[in-house]
């Protein structure tokens, strides 16, 4: 037990920065009330400074997970990008309010502040993402999954004072717990289908059953559920339909970290299911593999051709993200250890790129309003070279324009569908890319190149901290390439097995 | 190392251009490529293999390692021709561009130098993912210079020039892909992506279907690029609303990306699938030169005129690339060297006219060897080397061509051939429609009475009649037309031993192919089974 504990320590100095924060927003003093985010980070990068300490090899040797060494890699990545995710919610809370209080038009009441709150979420969801990692049955697995989604729901409804963001959070919870519900489900029938829940149980279980022919449709049901379930926070298709919608209403800065955080949750639990039952040399089992394959197809066409439509720029670049988890799904098909560590290597490349474009958008206002329509960023290089540059270069990167650095990792996920023989897949994803270039280059053709127009003249950079988000993850959009190397080396640690 | 110079110097100088004042962006830029040019020529001058088939200047620099992903660079005798052009032709654009580019200078500087390594890159890459990456990073600058600086419908333009060639490219890269993985497999699990290994493994060990599936890949990526009938759309709208020194660029070396990809990856890995297809890439370009030439003849904007005309005469290049033998291969690679000097010039010598009278319309303007004496003579010199006359550099390479497709028949003696003369006649038909469009071009604007739009007087900074700066420009790119046109030993000497290299193998599969010739239809049953 003791030794189940000592891996959890990123978590519980992210749970001990939770506590910390929902006190500091409620404190009198404004000073620290606005240092909040501040405290945020620094949790986040005392967790991340205490990976390396955790995970070394004598503590490895005594843990019992699945992927024992994954969570070097995935805590520390969810933790480094969740420190610009924090700096891209700068500014986002009681903005206003602090405002008031400071002029003296306004006293400070505790129950009118919703910035602690809103970063002891933040922490928490990110502690639920480490906490997958840590998973060794199925009930660990559930609950950090729900610790993932939990906080999510309140963050999208606090975000913004408007209906939209509440209709969008009551949606988003509420399909949330179908969602859960089926996954829920299919963790039962897996239950019934190997007796256990303890994960490497499991695996020698269903080991068993393959030798013998097959799984049982018991535990094929209920892997199916289980995966269209998680399909929900990864956002694939057929479970997409809400996250335009969610993704639209929320704020900026809670879409960026819905686009990351629990996809990131969705993804590894994804793999971990997967893992249970294994990839021979033709793949998971065939029926797994079809609904896999059917999911990413649809996922990655209709997330593309959904974000041509669009009007609205956080609508477009959620499409987007609802296309990436397609293209991540080819490297779950393609299995390990190749794909698998495509998939990690693109999560963290995704998650870096994917925020940029949001904390552009999250740093923008146009008359005090925030900015939606694409007419808003017309003509942005004008306002600000710096976030237009950002806009440009995280389009072009999740694009995949070498040498950018979301080009790598669709190389990686191509090579590994490639080398699992799944060519059509591939090609379907060449097909995408390319449908995925017109929007792409709309949004950077209106940043950089187009002419302002009257309704963005009023378009102004008002807060800095996701400017500096934005410009920060732009620099490893075009830096990243450089230590691809070392990043592919740490994943393909990741996800090495421990010896029997 | 040199070549790394090379290819970082430009981008050190984009860095440069970025810190420093607008005023002073162009010297900068023309500074840097300047220096890069003699880097390029002390180089040709060092490189010991001209003649044979080696690659040289190589260096290697190890990277993603998982992968076998890595650095490579080094140029065999046609890349460092090519290089060459490249860095003869981004000078001149930079000086050319002085006048004529006013706002985001800085930017523009930058873009350009940008491009230089891209294009460099293109030309020296030993590995397919440095290839790739430098063949796509090509398009960035390029799309901004067009997007920025170009004409009226320059949005349209640019973005149907990224798309087009961003799709055609990434099933390329598939097909890379696919053969680094059968390489992979081949060698038990260690990844290469370096083109000589790759190249010989693909020849020799990948079926007959694979190569075609591979040639197919390949051709959706260069085909654009060159570009092939029927997916040249995008360049005509390009060309015409890119600056001047974007198209000059577009057409003096981005064009020949397309055709040295095709030297370089299509003639060595897919041989077999080659010989059964060439017929039917020949017909593809046969019928490119024709329809471009007709359309030429009814052009009136001369921009759209020059710029139609590239795929007329790059069809041509792509006849002498499936001919498969030495002459019609040492003209095509002539050919592109050709193509760039003379059809960069005269887009240099539209936009010179273009500064002065604001209008590119043939009706509107006319007789101007009366007011533009100098730039009438380089505008009369470069339509005649580009038409081919005999004794300009022009004249070489499309008869090499011709000739090379003529005698590329099956009984041939040393280099038998799937082509033949039938092919070569309906092709020659090109250079008559092109001596017709180009000289109805030179006679309405150049001779006859002198017709000028009306003139708001603003714009008359310029001289009537060229600048010293301009006649600058043109003077090295008319010297080596004359020189390629009366010596062109000199290069095709030099590059013969890589021509004959990459066609060592074709004699023996075309002789193949006669005695059982497998069909597409073959192919297609193949693949159902398996």
């Amino acid at each position: 037990m003791a030794d189940r504990l000592w891996f959890l320590i990123p978590e519980l100095i992210l749970l001990v920065g939770a506590i910390t924060c929902a006190i500091g927003g409620l404190v009198n003093t404004a000073a620290i009330r606005r240092g909040v985010g501040f405290i945020a980070c620094a949790f986040l990068a005392v967790a991340c400074i205490s990976i390396p300490f955790v995970y070394t090899t004598e503590h490895l040797a005594t843990a019992d997970t699945l992927l024992p060494n994954i969570g070097k890699y995935v805590k520390f990545f969810a933790a480094l990008i969740g420190i610009l995710l924090v700096m891209t919610s700068g500014g986002l809370m009681d903005r206003k309010y602090e405002h008031a209080i400071a002029k003296g038009k306004a006293t400070f009441s505790a129950l009118r502040t919703s910035g602690g709150e809103y970063h002891a979420l933040l922490l928490l969801s990110i502690a639920g993402v480490m906490l997958i990692c840590e998973a060794r049955d199925l009930i660990w697995l559930f609950l950090a999954l729900e610790l993932v989604s939990l906080p999510t729901y309140v963050m999208v409804a606090i975000s913004r004072w408007s209906k939209v963001a509440q209709e969008a959070a009551m949606k988003y919870f509420f399909l949330g717990a179908v969602s859960a519900a089926l996954m829920l489900y299919g963790f039962a029938l897996l239950y019934g289908a190997t007796g256990t829940f303890v994960f490497t149980e499991m695996v020698d279980v269903f080991a068993a059953q393959r030798a013998e022919g097959g799984i049982s449709v018991f535990g094929q049901i209920g892997l199916l559920l289980a995966i269209f379930g998680l399909c929900y926070k990864i956002a694939a298709a057929p479970m997409h339909l809400y996250a335009p919608d969610v993704y639209q209403g929320a704020s900026a800065a809670v879409t960026a970290f819905l686009a990351f955080i629990p996809k990131t949750a969705g993804m590894l639990a994804i793999i971990m299911l997967c893992t249970l039952v294994g990839w021979d040399e033709n793949g998971l089992p065939p029926a797994i593999e079809m609904a896999l394959w059917v999911v990413a197809v649809l996922t990655m066409l209709l997330g593309n051709i959904g974000a041509l439509l669009q009007t609205s720029a956080q609508r477009m670049l959620g499409y987007s993200s609802i296309a990436h988890s397609g293209y991540m799904l080819i490297g779950v098909i393609a299995g390990p250890p190749l794909g698998i560590v495509a998939v990690l290597v693109y999560l963290v490349i995704y998650g870096a790129t994917n925020t940029s474009a949001f904390a552009t958008l999250a740093c923008l206002s146009r008359d005090g309003d925030r900015v939606d329509s694409l007419e808003d960023i017309s003509g942005l290089h004008k306002r600000s070279p710096l976030a237009a540059t950002s806009l440009a270069v995280s389009c072009g990167s999740l694009l995949g324009i070498p040498p950018l650095f979301g080009f790598w990792g669709k190389l990686l996920l191509f090579a590994a569908g490639i080398a699992a023989g799944q060519l059509l897949l591939v090609l379907i994803a060449v097909v995408a890319s390319a449908i995925s270039a017109w929007y792409y280059l709309r949004l950077i053709g209106l940043s950089l190149l187009s002419s302002t127009t009257p309704r963005s003249e009023g378009v102004s950079v008002t807060l800095r901290w996701p400017l500096i988000a934005a410009v920060l993850s732009a620099i490893i959009a075009i830096g990243g390439p450089l230590v691809l190397t070392s990043l592919m080396a740490d994943a393909e640690q990741a996800v090495v097995m421990p010896e029997e | 190392m040199t070549l790394w110079l090379l290819l970082l110097i430009p981008l050190v100088g984009a860095a440069c251009i970025f810190v420093t004042k607008a005023s002073i962006a162009k010297w900068i830029a023309l500074g840097v490529s300047s220096f890069v040019l003699v880097v390029s020529i002390l180089m040709a001058v060092q490189f010991d293999q001209w003649g044979t088939s080696q690659t040289g200047l190589v260096s290697h620099v190890a990277w993603l390692s998982q992968l076998g992903v890595t650095l490579d660079v080094g140029v065999d005798s046609v890349a460092l021709l090519l290089v060459l052009l490249t860095t003869l032709l981004t000078p001149l654009c930079v000086w050319g561009s002085f006048t004529a580019i006013t706002s985001r200078r800085k930017e523009y500087y930058a873009w350009l130098l940008i491009l230089e390594t891209a294009m460099l890159g293109v030309f020296s890459a030993q590995d397919l993912i440095l290839f790739y990456v430098s063949f796509e990073l090509t398009l960035v600058p390029m799309f901004f210079l067009i997007a920025i600086y170009g004409g009226k419908n320059r949005a349209h333009a640019s973005v149907k020039f990224f798309i087009y060639t961003f799709t055609g490219s990434l099933f390329t890269l598939a097909g890379f892909v696919y053969v680094a993985w059968q390489y992979q497999v081949s060698q038990y699990g260690v990844w290469s992506f370096a083109i000589h290994d790759l190249a010989q493994f693909a020849s020799t060990s990948l079926s007959y279907s694979e190569q075609c599936w591979i040639l197919l890949a390949m051709l959706a990526g260069f085909a654009v690029k060159i570009p092939v009938f029927p997916v040249h759309t995008w360049l005509p709208l390009a060309h015409t609303e890119a600056p001047t020194a974007g198209s000059v660029i577009l057409a003096g070396v981005l064009l020949k990306l397309g055709t040295f990809g095709v030297y370089r990856f299509v003639l060595p890995m897919v041989p077999e699938a080659l010989v059964a297809y060439a017929p039917a890439i020949a017909v593809l370009a046969i019928i490119g030169i024709l329809y471009a030439a007709l359309i030429c003849w009814v052009q009136d904007d001369i921009k759209k005129l020059v710029a139609y005309s590239s795929i007329s005469h790059l069809g041509f290049c792509v006849l002498g690339l499936v001919a498969l033998n030495p002459i019609a291969l040492e003209g095509a690679v002539l050919y592109m060297i050709n193509h760039g000097l003379s059809t960069g010039a005269l887009f240099f010598l539209i936009g010179m006219m273009y500064e002065r009278y604001h209008t590119r319309d043939m009706n509107s303007i006319g007789g101007l060897a009366k007011k533009m004496p100098v730039w009438s003579f380089f505008m009369v010199f470069f339509v005649l080397a580009s038409v081919g006359l005999p004794g300009l550099n022009g004249f070489i390479s499309e008869f090499m061509c011709l000739m090379g497709t003529f005698i590329a028949t099956a009984d041939a003696s040393q280099w038998p051939g799937v082509l033949g003369p039938e092919y070569a006649a309906i092709a020659a038909i090109g250079m008559v429609l092109a001596a017709m469009y180009l000289l109805i071009m030179v006679g309405k604007v150049v001779f006859g009475k002198l017709k000028e739009p009306n003139q708001d007087g603003a714009l008359s900074s310029l001289p009537t009649d060229l600048s010293p700066r301009e006649i600058g420009i043109l003077v090295p790119l008319a010297a080596l037309c004359i020189w390629i046109g009366v010596q062109p030993t000199v290069l095709t000497d030099a590059m013969r031993g890589s021509v004959e290299e990459v066609l060592a193998p074709y004699p023996r599969l075309v002789q193949q192919e006669q005695e059982a010739p497998s069909t597409p239809i073959v192919l297609e049953k193949e693949d159902q089974h398996g």
